[in-house]
């Protein structure tokens, strides 16, 4: 099987104000034009409010779903400083969120800017940025104003290779969505999946890997086998996926970085549907068993999986709450495919489903509150999100065949296969809201998508 | 001589399902999935011997697993064939429409091949001669979105190995 690594830029812990990045991108704080940074040392950028503390947000998301935050971005300059505030621009508008101002020019030159100007093109805020250097040595500079204040909400300094300048694109239009809406943002960020390609009756399937807006697609894979459900680590470089290697379909780990490939568990029967804990220390899964199949935890560091369920029925598509304390999985225990929540050790598990039609494919939200579906009717397939006690069911889309909804790491947009009568499949993202669904560029058909965690 | 003449038939099986039918019944992605009946006689015992004389799959309703007395009488003839060939080892993949979810599906499709297995087995066939796997729905006979296809699609296909 030919492999094609994945590694680029590699993975560590990411802070939003200074310190070193990933990927050799360092980040330093830079000093506000004409104003003193509270907390009194000059040359330091104002002190942001912690990133997790709401009170930080200028806006809500709920009053930015309904009026999106008008922004200027013009742009940082020729060269990657265009490509730069395109891939921002992108972003920003493409979570629904904002509405980048087209095209804004420049107003008052460097230093301090012409905020009436920008308050006159109807702006909010203004990012503006500069790019210098070249090649191994680029430095980009950004600044995020409130235009109505003329307050700097933001300045960082980024010295870093040429070679990353989308991520660090992405990066600044993290920090924008943050700072503007008190939620972490989620760009610089990956969606694994599985490319289709080939005649139905017997598609072609790799895992492939790209940037969440679709940029730097790779395939992992070489396609000799059918390979499903790709599911990532949420720390380390790693994905969890089914693999019909040698006629054995069975749950694997896929290191990105090596491109190393090793089966998780023994097992009889057939392993599939896997996910990771939250802590990152094993994966839950489900095997066949007779007619049935039921749920265990594999440890990465090796031993018996522990087995969850017992129910002679079909017991599959586990996933953790984000605390771990909890698992949501799929069961016909009770006639047909019907949502379970248990708790994580097994046992007690009580449906939480009740709408007509069958329901499956269920996902915890990040953020804890809600767990997404899939149900199934006569009417065809729906993408839907409920709390984790079953309540308050909402349909977000609906289509001919919908499968995979995955989070993006806020919780606050679904990424999702689509599949029309007759067409191939390709993937889609919509906001938890039901609002911005829209298509995911992907060079093929694309089943299967899962949203990694932040690249840190 | 009953000893050449046996392998000459493993022979003629081997072949025939690396030709014909192990593409359609495998997670392997080469080759096309050839399922349409042979031309001209079969080699006895084959896998073309098998879709032509013995049929070597049986259908399911919507969600079910259940047997239909023309699913049984097709897992009847495989099990008076499987014990006219006492060699050859079989491989059943249960399939689905695709109107279920990609997870669930792959452990539908198990149901349905050891629905299939068992029965074989009560028919006297030793298990150590069946194995199972599912594709859930990645394996469909037929290509089309609508009700003729899904029912062709929910199937457990019996393969010589």
């Amino acid at each position: 099987m030919s492999i094609i690594s994945a590694s680029g830029d590699g993975l560590t812990r990411r802070r939003l104000v200074g310190g070193a990045l990933a990927g050799g991108i360092l980040a330093t704080p830079l000093a506000a034009f004409g104003q003193n940074a509270p907390g009194g040392f000059p040359g330091a950028a104002p002190a942001a409010p912690a990133p997790d503390a709401p009170g930080g947000a200028e806006i809500t998301v709920d009053q930015a779903r309904t009026a999106p935050i008008p922004i200027a971005i013009p742009s940082f300059g020729p060269g990657i400083g265009d490509q730069m505030t395109q891939v921002i621009s992108n972003d920003l508008a493409g979570c629904g969120l904002f509405r980048p101002l087209g095209a804004a020019a420049s107003a008052g030159g460097p230093g301090v800017p012409d905020f009436a100007a920008y308050k006159s093109m109807g702006a909010q805020a203004l990012a503006a940025g500069t790019t210098s250097g070249s090649g191994a040595g680029v430095r980009v500079e950004f600044r995020l104003w409130n235009v109505l204040t003329g307050q700097q909400l933001q300045g960082t300094a980024y010295s870093t290779s040429g070679a990353n300048w989308r991520r660090i694109a992405h990066i600044i239009a993290d920090v924008i969505y943050e700072r503007m809406l008190g939620d972490k943002g989620y760009f610089d960020t990956r969606i694994c999946y599985v490319a289709t390609s080939g005649p139905r009756s017997h598609e072609t399937t790799r895992l492939a890997i790209m940037d969440q807006d679709g940029a730097n697609n790779r395939v992992l894979t070489g396609g000799e086998w059918l390979v499903k459900t790709p599911r990532f680590h949420p720390t380390r470089d790693e994905i969890a996926f089914m693999s019909y290697a040698n006629d054995r379909p069975r749950v694997y780990l896929f290191d990105l970085n090596s491109g190393r490939q090793q089966v998780l568990g023994e097992f009889a029967g057939i392993s599939f549907a896997p996910r990771f804990s939250p802590d990152g220390s094993s994966v839950v899964m489900s095997a066949t068993r007779g007619g049935g199949s039921d749920i265990y935890t594999v440890s990465l560091g090796g031993g018996t999986p522990r087995q969850l369920t017992d129910s002679g029925a079909i017991d599959t598509s586990p996933c953790y709450s984000p605390d771990g304390s909890q698992i949501v999985f799929n069961s016909d225990r009770g006639g047909s495919p019907q949502l379970y929540v248990m708790g994580a050790g097994g046992g007690g598990a009580r449906r939480i489903s009740y709408g007509s039609g069958t329901y499956g494919s269920p996902v915890w939200s990040p953020r804890g509150d809600l767990i997404a579906f899939i149900r199934i009717g006569s009417g065809g397939f729906a993408i839907g999100v409920m709390a984790p006690d079953g309540t308050g069911e909402r349909i977000l889309t609906r289509g001919f065949s919908v499968d995979s909804p995955t989070f993006c790491p806020n919780g606050r947009v679904l990424a999702y296969a689509r599949r029309g009568a007759g067409a191939s499949s390709s993937l889609g993202q919509i906001d938890i809201a039901g609002f911005n669904e829209r298509s995911v560029p992907t060079p093929g058909g694309a089943e299967a998508p899962a949203w990694s965690p932040l690249k840190g | 001589m009953k000893l050449k003449l046996l392998g000459a038939l493993a022979l003629v099986a081997a072949l025939a399902a690396c030709s014909d039918n192990k593409a359609a019944n495998s997670g392997s992605a080469s080759g096309l999935g050839a399922t349409s009946a042979p031309t001209g006689a079969a080699a006895p015992g084959s896998e073309a011997d098998l879709v032509a004389n013995v049929g070597d799959r049986v259908y399911f309703e919507l969600a079910q697993n259940t047997l239909s007395s023309e699913a049984q009488a097709t897992l009847d003839r495989q099990a008076a064939w499987l014990a006219r060939y006492p060699q050859v080892t079989v491989q059943i993949a249960g399939n689905c429409d695709d109107r279920g979810t990609d997870e669930y599906n792959i452990a539908l499709g198990n149901r349905r091949a050891n629905a299939a297995r068992d029965y074989l087995v009560a028919k006297g066939v030793s298990a150590d001669r069946i194995s199972t796997i599912s594709y859930g729905k990645d394996r469909p006979t037929a290509t089309g979105d609508d009700e003729q296809s899904w029912a062709q699609n929910r199937n457990a296909i019996t393969a010589v190995r």
